[in-house]
């Protein structure tokens, strides 16, 4: 059983478009003081960033709880918001509901999700129309993806 | 390539500080679309970028970017201009377009950062 070592609660507000990415720049200072591997560090911030603008874009608030383990990084965000309708979709590469006000941001492309599975050796999405989604991802701390 | 020299060719202006531009690059990456290059800037890349908010200087700081360079006579506010300082990201502004910067760039030895 893996020895939890810290666990950190972040609150993400929606519509936060100025403050957005503050709590994946805290996780990478306080992952590089503590001397993680820079490749799980880089999967785990991007995951924690793009988690973080889903937010800001999609949602009226959030909670991002991140846990380190001697084996992993557990990052679960869970918001208050529109729901998804179709994961599937959702997790498809160029597919978005964005609109251009998002894209004007530099987001909103469809690659947020997609970026989100991609950096995590474990990923898992549940989602319920008008009440939020959760996204659950965890990086190894040995992995070298 | 140091930043300097790419700084001369791109009739760069400095928007950071002049003195830390010794620092090398051999990858670019090139998109407003800021997971793009979460996905794909590998570390220590050079960012060309139109998008100029401040999401820019943080997704370069979790990318891993080593500088950025603002393109279209597009500046960045000071609020992130500061925060690059703060991450010790070199910021750069031209005035040519993104297909002539990369152009140049790649002439020049540069390869993408994808």
């Amino acid at each position: 059983m893996a020895e939890e070592l810290l666990r950190k609660t972040y609150h993400v507000n929606g519509r936060d478009f100025e403050n957005a990415g503050e709590t994946a720049t805290e996780i990478k200072q306080m992952l590089k003081d503590i001397g993680i591997d820079s490749s799980v560090i880089h999967r785990t911030v991007v995951i924690a960033f793009e988690a973080e603008m889903n937010v800001v874009m999609y949602a009226s608030e959030a909670t991002l709880t991140f846990v380190l383990t001697d084996e992993e990084i557990k990052l679960e965000i869970s918001d208050q918001g529109p729901g998804i309708q179709d994961i599937e979709m959702a997790l498809t590469e160029g597919f978005s509901t964005a609109s251009d006000e998002m894209r004007e941001m530099g987001f909103g492309f469809g690659m947020g999700l997609p970026n989100i599975r991609k950096n995590s050796d474990d990923f898992n999405i549940v989602s319920k129309v008008g009440v939020g989604t959760t996204v659950s991802a965890m990086v190894r701390l040995d992995s070298n993806a | 390539m140091k930043l300097g020299e790419i700084k001369d060719v791109l009739q760069c202006q400095v928007l950071s500080d002049e003195d830390d531009l010794s620092t090398e690059v051999e990858t670019v990456v090139a998109s407003d679309g800021m997971s793009e290059i979460l996905a794909f800037a590998r570390p220590g890349a050079l960012m060309i970028t139109g998008l100029t908010n401040i999401q820019s200087v943080r997704t370069a700081d979790i990318a891993n970017v080593r500088a950025i360079v603002y393109i279209r006579g597009k500046r960045p506010n000071e609020t992130a201009i500061n925060l690059a300082r703060e991450s010790n990201i070199p910021v750069l502004a031209t005035g040519l377009g993104m297909f002539d910067v990369c152009g140049i760039l790649r002439e020049l030895g540069l390869k993408g950062g994808m």
